[in-house]
């Protein structure tokens, strides 16, 4: 199924057809015409194209057009059997250092890296005057030649593979080196080499075709592409047919392989990564006064996947909102957003998405840069390995303030002090490897703060770092808000660290607010069966450790299975019909308080 | 019975110490949860247990098979092998194979039926339950488990710690449980160890580590645990 992901390209759909051309032709040709390319006709020596021979004859009368068509099984098959020994071969080279003892692979790894250093031809060169002139050894040549690029590349992927974790897992349970190899670094690494074996089929055609062409190829009688090509050369400025053929199958058989290699790449490529682009689109709507106001917020992506279905809720000014839930249940995208950050080819509609009584999606770059600071999970991504810490926060200040350089370096100096990061003044000239990941963090949040940010998106600004070094950060951000009246939207799975920091919280399930409640009111009036059941199911330093910890049971479901009906339905104790055919609306329960439950009346029995 | 016993281990990367001098024992039976922060050298110690790394110093004793189990459970399987095979390779030579993988899976709570299932057809949590089952399926009598639940959502976290409690009990496994979480270590632990830079600072029965903290460092971690009904303010 995945293979064929190739075809849907028009390139590898064109290579795809012209290399199953060409295998035809390998497999039938000598069968059909094999007799007339063979055929020899002292009437008609060296002649021009003609009705009869359509690319002419050669010196002994043999019509060429059916010669290159039964040359494409030799050629096709030197050129794959070269491949075959040659990306074997580099299998075996780039493999056993992992199964060798230490020195022999660091011999062998040697080997090769000083073997990568010759161009591919040149060694083929060398090998052909090694084995001396003829088939074998030209398939030899092209073969060895071709080793050292693929024992590297063996050696480089079988090193990515080995350093995750299911391979410590199998050496654990006491499989063998070489089982290893073959059952887990292999497979995982198949697809690239598969690739590259293609493409090097195409070089390998080529190769080949030249090796020919200058006469240490294939010998007389046999003939192949290259030989065809040389015969005809000598006599291209009395006629160019013979010689243009095989050189036109040349050509094409050569295109296929590396288009089609190309192509795979290419879909290989695209499942690894995804693209950008920052489409959205919104209507405006009236503003009822929040700095940021989102109204049936829905971002989606193409298959009819929604994971954020209607997100509603409003950030004042100076606030502090938590927002809980687990992966995938849309809080990450929902942050996304509002900050404009949501990656193509994700769609963002509202009907309403305004920050500062404006709709974002107007709202020009420069300014959001300056009122809306986010602050990622990952410090360490987050800034560039390259450049010194101060350097990256004053370059936010020059481009979305218009800030000169020496000013711009001591508002980020002071900004990391700001942030109580010890001696900002030297911090300032460190590279982001010289700080620790709480440092990191708060470096970044520093850089939020180079604006002048009334909004402050946090997400998962802790998950990344130590339990001491969280309570600092979080400590930062309650900070910032009380001293700069700034309002914070913190994004976390974890309920305590939302429980510990913010005003409110909505609790977000398969891409809704299922409840938004004061947080005063969290352990003691939730009505959600998700909320009460989350604050359950995470142990604390309270937790009763002698009784089996709550349990939710099942999953949370993916963006595409969510059906009709209450989605937490399935996982509920509370569950009836109504819950599995209607989805319920997010209702006022009470001032400040809002749920998305049928069964919200009903009785719950308290959380502790 | 089936202690396992680090004695001074050591282990240096080049200039830098990342175990230095750890002596703990794991008692037969029992759970010893190791908490400390990353890059305190819990996953390397527990990585010269089962053999992924040599101390530089110091000895491992173990009676019967030690196994471990992964913190990320996306990347400890193989994700082009089923998991009745990735549980299967784990087993000693002469088994029956397949009885026993469905046995395993069983014992995990999870569908013996699946067994075919690549992990990508699993959620988070039940991959969790495929690395245990494959951890068991050596039949160790030690098991590490090396954050294994720091990588689950948090409703499916608390199942597999259940999971874990019941068959530490039921097999009577002994066990290092190691996590930067106090309140999880907590909850399954009957004594903790904390680790800091290297160092063992404070090792105890859980209950007294818990209430009567030693080290300073023990104290800090115990402040900074969230708890319930504390409001974090503004510093």
């Amino acid at each position: 199924m995945r293979r064929l992901t190739v075809l849907r390209s028009p390139v590898g759909a064109a290579s795809a057809v012209l290399l199953t051309v060409l295998l035809a032709l390998a497999i039938l040709a000598p069968v059909l015409w094999g007799d007339r390319a063979a055929a020899i006709d002292t009437d008609a020596l060296q002649q021009g194209p003609s009705a009869d021979h359509l690319l002419g004859t050669d010196q002994l009368g043999r019509d060429i057009f059916f010669r290159v068509l039964v040359a494409t099984r030799l050629t096709i098959g030197l050129a794959l059997l070269a491949t075959v020994i040659g990306v074997v071969t580099g299998l075996v080279l780039g493999s056993v250092p992992s199964v060798l003892p230490r020195w022999a692979a660091r011999i062998v790894i040697s080997g090769v890296n000083i073997a990568v250093a010759f161009p591919g031809l040149l060694l083929a060169l060398f090998f052909a005057v090694i084995f001396g002139t003829g088939t074998i050894g030209a398939v030899l040549a092209i073969a060895f030649a071709i080793t050292p690029s693929f024992a590297r590349l063996t050696q480089t992927l079988t090193a990515s593979v080995s350093g995750r974790d299911f391979i410590a897992a199998a050496r654990v349970c006491g499989v063998g080196r070489f089982r290893l190899l073959t059952r887990h670094v292999l497979p995982n690494i198949a697809e690239p080499l598969v690739i590259n074996a293609t493409l090097a089929a195409g070089s390998a055609l080529t190769a080949f075709a030249g090796l020919s062409f200058l006469g240490i190829g294939v010998q007389a009688p046999s003939y192949d592409w290259g030989r065809l090509l040389g015969e005809g050369l000598n006599r291209i400025y009395i006629s160019p047919a013979p010689a243009l053929g095989p050189a036109i199958a040349v050509v094409l058989a050569g295109l296929a392989f590396n288009l089609f290699g190309e192509a795979a790449a290419a879909g290989h490529r695209q499942r690894s990564h995804r693209a950008t682009a920052v489409p959205a689109t919104t209507s405006s709507a009236p503003d009822d006064g929040g700095l940021l106001t989102v109204r049936n917020l829905h971002v989606s992506f193409p298959g009819g996947i929604t994971p954020v279905r209607g997100v509603s809720f409003t950030v004042h000014n100076g606030e502090m909102i938590g927002v809980v839930g687990e992966s995938g249940s849309g809080k990450s995208l929902t942050a996304l957003a509002v900050s404009r950050l949501v990656e193509h080819p994700g769609t963002v509609t509202a009907d309403a998405l305004e920050f500062g009584g404006k709709p974002l999606d107007r709202t020009p770059d420069r300014e959001l840069g300056t009122r809306l600071a986010m602050v990622f999970q990952d410090p360490t991504t987050s800034f560039n390995p390259t450049k010194r810490i101060g350097r990256q926060l004053s370059e936010v200040s020059e481009v979305h303030q218009g800030l000169g350089r020496v000013a711009a370096a001591r508002k980020a100096v002071d900004r990391l002090g700001a942030v109580r990061i010890p001696e900002p003044e030297r911090r300032a000239k460190q590279y982001p490897h010289e700080f620790s990941g709480g440092m990191r963090q708060r470096a970044m949040i520093a850089m939020g703060l180079m604006g002048e940010p009334q909004l402050v998106i946090a997400d998962e600004p802790t998950t990344a770092l130590d339990v001491t070094v969280q309570r600092e950060v979080l400590k930062l951000l309650a900070t910032i808000r009380e001293d700069r009246s700034a309002a914070v939207l913190l994004i976390s799975h974890d309920i305590t660290v939302v429980a510990q920091t913010c005003d409110r919280v909505l609790v977000m399930y398969a891409g809704r607010i299922v409840e938004e409640l004061p947080t005063d009111e969290l352990f003691t009036a939730a009505r959600h069966p998700y909320t009460t059941a989350l604050l359950k199911a995470v142990p604390d330093l309270d937790t009763d450790r002698g009784a089996p910890l709550a349990v939710i049971p099942g999953r949370p479901p993916e963006p595409g299975e969510i059906g009709r009906g209450c989605p937490f339905a399935p996982r509920c104790p509370l569950a009836d019909d109504q819950c599995r055919t209607e989805e319920p609306e997010l209702t006022d329960f009470g001032p400040d308080h809002r749920v998305a439950c049928w069964k919200s009346e009903t009785e719950l029995a308290g959380v502790r | 019975m089936s202690e396992l016993v680090f004695t001074n281990v050591t282990v240096r990367f080049g200039h830098h110490t990342a175990v230095d001098d750890v002596s703990l024992t794991v008692p037969a039976g029992q759970v010893v949860g190791l908490v400390g922060e990353s890059g305190s050298g819990k996953s390397t110690l527990a990585a010269t247990a089962v053999g992924l790394r040599k101390p530089t110093e110091g000895h491992i004793r173990a009676d019967g098979k030690v196994q471990m189990v992964f913190q990320d459970p996306y990347s400890s399987l193989d994700p082009r092998m089923s998991i009745g095979n990735s549980i299967a390779e784990a087993m000693p030579r002469g088994t029956d194979k397949k009885a026993e993988v469905a046995r395993l899976l069983e014992l995990v709570h999870l569908d013996p039926g699946r067994a075919s299932a690549l992990p990508a057809r699993l959620s988070g949590g039940q991959r969790q339950r495929v690395a245990l089952a494959r951890a068991l399926a050596g039949r160790p009598r030690v098991v590490i488990a090396d954050e294994i639940t720091s990588a689950l959502d948090v409703s499916v976290q608390g199942a597999v710690l259940n999971l874990v409690r019941d068959l530490q009990r039921q097999l009577g496994l002994s066990m290092l449980f190691i996590s930067h979480n106090l309140a999880v270590v907590r909850y399954v632990s009957d004594r903790i160890a904390v680790m800091k830079a290297g160092r063992i600072v404070e090792e105890g029965p859980a209950g007294e580590v818990l209430e009567d903290p030693q080290h300073e460092y023990t104290r800090e971690l115990l402040a900074a645990a969230p708890r319930r009904h504390t409001r974090l303010e503004a510093s």
